[in-house]
């Protein structure tokens, strides 16, 4: 049997000037599926996650969720932009944590939860203010609906980007090294987070250095360097029984 | 007095051992600090009698005219100008402003054209120009470009000379005021755009909810800078021979010959409603600035009222320690 795919990159390439970052992926995230991308700085990971909303267009290759092509559309034999409120529209569903959370830090954190459901899917304010509560008691920070976001730890203030992502109910949640930011004894609460969503099986990209959140509940692990995708599998395989030397190399320096 | 700290032994003063740790501390003293602020303060005190007791001053007549009709009307006419140039000036320069941040090649060059040329001429020509404007055109009209009008007018039917100094000092103020708003929208942090993209927010909300209040801080403090010296370079237009206040009293000290109060009148009008602009670009500030703080800071009034109720200002623990000593 061969699960539905929720996200399918192929071919993907992207250059910044005559550095060619992403230079050929592939890749397959089956729904309800958890993928974590690994791989030293510079290897092209946070610009693949990028290239998935389309917070960067693409050189060549293509990304589809769901089965529509995301940022382009396919007629008479080519590839073609789509016009940017047409993006927008496809990114409500798919929801993007950064690493610096990038809230808005002159709105509340309930404002920042309604925001979007309310200018970009029309959706009754009563509702998506009751839809942001109910998010925002998930996430553990019932209390905190009022606060503004300078007003809480870094932790707290992922979970809120978090539940902010959520409030659009997207098909597939991408995540930017969301634990990079923090200090370390504030970690826990946000991978506690990331691992209710994984049990509760929202399809996830998650681009990290946390080998152990990795083994943990990924269900596949990709390895990338130097632009393209090096291994992917199952944890027990790539972490413990890495097939080539730059993930072996990798590993060692991070285990 | 010879103190000795040695490790491993305990603190002598003069072969006495003292328990250092539970000697109250004496704060330095400045004496040549008061010597300074005394001498100000005569300088200060000798000033403030000059003012008062200096004929020259001729506060009768500074009184008599400071709220006359005419002069009253003079400073309508400056508000009127100021409000005009100011929303005028800062709508055509969000515009401008807008332009130039906009990915268009040719609208940047426009943008940055308007602004290169209003910077570079100066006000006082423009507003000459614009007043002579109906010796270049005899008439505007609104038709097709190149094409004929279907409307319209006499140049000086429609352009006065209040008009043209609305006119001059508006795309003046316009060439300022689109850098300084570009200035401000530059100033906030580029993940913000990111994540209201990412967010699937419409382009011209993501502008208006997310990008421009968090521009706003940025923006008003050199706003309010511009406004205030819109404020008094509207005196600049008394070319024109328009009633602002500047002019006015021009006019009546041409009458009497009283120029130091008249001028004095003119003055203490330009600090009142400097100091009322500056008050409410406080409070402005202070709406825009929510969120950036953990806590903001009180109002001088709220500040005022927290004095009263506990008969001492906010934070004074540490003066009040000094002074009781």
């Amino acid at each position: 049997m061969t699960a539905h795919v929720m996200v399918d990159i192929r071919g993907v390439h992207k250059s910044f000037g005559r550095l060619e970052v992403l230079r050929g992926v592939d890749l397959q995230v089956a729904a309800g599926s958890v993928t974590v991308i690994l791989g030293p700085s510079g290897s092209g990971k946070s610009t693949l996650l990028r290239a998935v909303n389309h917070l960067e267009r693409l050189d060549r290759g293509f990304v589809s969720i769901d089965g529509e092509l995301i940022g382009h559309r396919y007629s008479g034999g080519r590839l073609h932009e789509r016009p940017e409120r047409e993006v927008l529209r496809q990114r409500t569903g798919i929801g993007f944590v950064f690493q610096n959370f990038n809230l808005f830090p002159h709105l509340t954190v309930l404002e920042n939860l309604v925001e979007a459901p309310v200018s970009a899917l029309k959706r009754p304010k009563a509702a998506a203010r009751a839809t942001a509560r109910d998010l925002l008691a998930r996430v553990g920070l019932a209390d905190k609906a009022d606060a503004y976001p300078r007003q809480l730890s870094g932790g707290q203030q992922q979970r809120v980007a978090i539940a902010r992502a959520l409030a659009l109910e997207p098909k597939v949640l991408l995540f930017d090294e969301p634990t990079s930011a923090l200090d370390p004894e504030l970690v826990g609460e946000v991978l506690d987070v990331i691992r209710d969503l994984a049990r509760a099986s929202t399809t996830m990209i998650v681009v990290t250095h946390e080998i152990g959140f990795a083994r943990e509940v990924a269900d596949t692990v990709v390895f990338m360097d130097g632009g393209v995708v090096v291994e992917q599998g199952p944890p027990a395989d790539v972490l413990d029984h890495p097939a080539h030397e730059r993930t072996r190399a990798f590993l060692s320096k991070v285990l | 007095m010879s103190t000795t700290l040695r490790t491993g032994s305990p603190p002598t003063v003069e072969g006495e051992a003292v328990d250092l740790a539970a000697l109250p501390v004496v704060p330095a003293r400045h004496p040549w600090r008061w010597a300074a602020g005394l001498a100000a303060l005569v300088l200060v005190a000798q000033f403030l009698h000059g003012l008062a007791t200096n004929p020259g001053w001729d506060w009768p007549t500074f009184r008599a005219f400071l709220t006359t009709g005419v002069v009253l009307k003079a400073v309508g006419v400056t508000l009127q100008l100021t409000c005009y140039g100011t929303v005028l000036g800062f709508a055509l320069g969000a515009v401008v402003a807008a332009l130039r941040l906009s990915a268009s090649p040719i609208l940047q060059t426009i943008a940055w054209t308007y602004t290169w040329a209003f910077r570079s001429i100066p006000l006082i020509v423009q507003l000459v120009f614009w007043f002579n404007l109906s010796y270049l055109y005899k008439h505007l009209g609104i038709g097709l470009p190149f094409g004929p009008a279907f409307f319209s007018f006499d140049t000086n039917g429609i352009l006065g000379a209040t008009g043209a100094a609305v006119l001059g000092l508006a795309l003046h103020q316009a060439a300022y005021a689109a850098e300084i708003i570009r200035a401000g929208v530059l100033s906030v942090d580029a993940g913000q755009t990111e994540a209201a993209a990412a967010l699937g927010i419409p382009r011209l909300r993501q502008a208006r909810r997310i990008i421009l209040p968090q521009a706003m801080r940025a923006i008003l403090p050199n706003a309010a800078n511009e406004v205030i010296s819109l404020f008094k370079g509207t005196s600049i237009v008394y070319v024109m021979a328009i009633g602002e206040l500047f002019y006015q009293v021009q006019v009546i000290y041409g009458r009497t010959g009283r120029v130091v109060p008249l001028l004095m009148v003119a003055t203490a009008w330009y600090i009142l409603l400097t100091t009322l602009l500056s008050v409410l670009q406080y409070y402005v500030e202070r709406h825009f600035a929510r969120g950036s703080l953990r806590t903001p800071p009180p109002t001088p009034v709220q500040r005022l009222r927290a004095l009263v109720r506990q008969g001492r200002p906010g934070r004074p623990a540490l003066r009040i320690a000094r002074t009781v000593r």
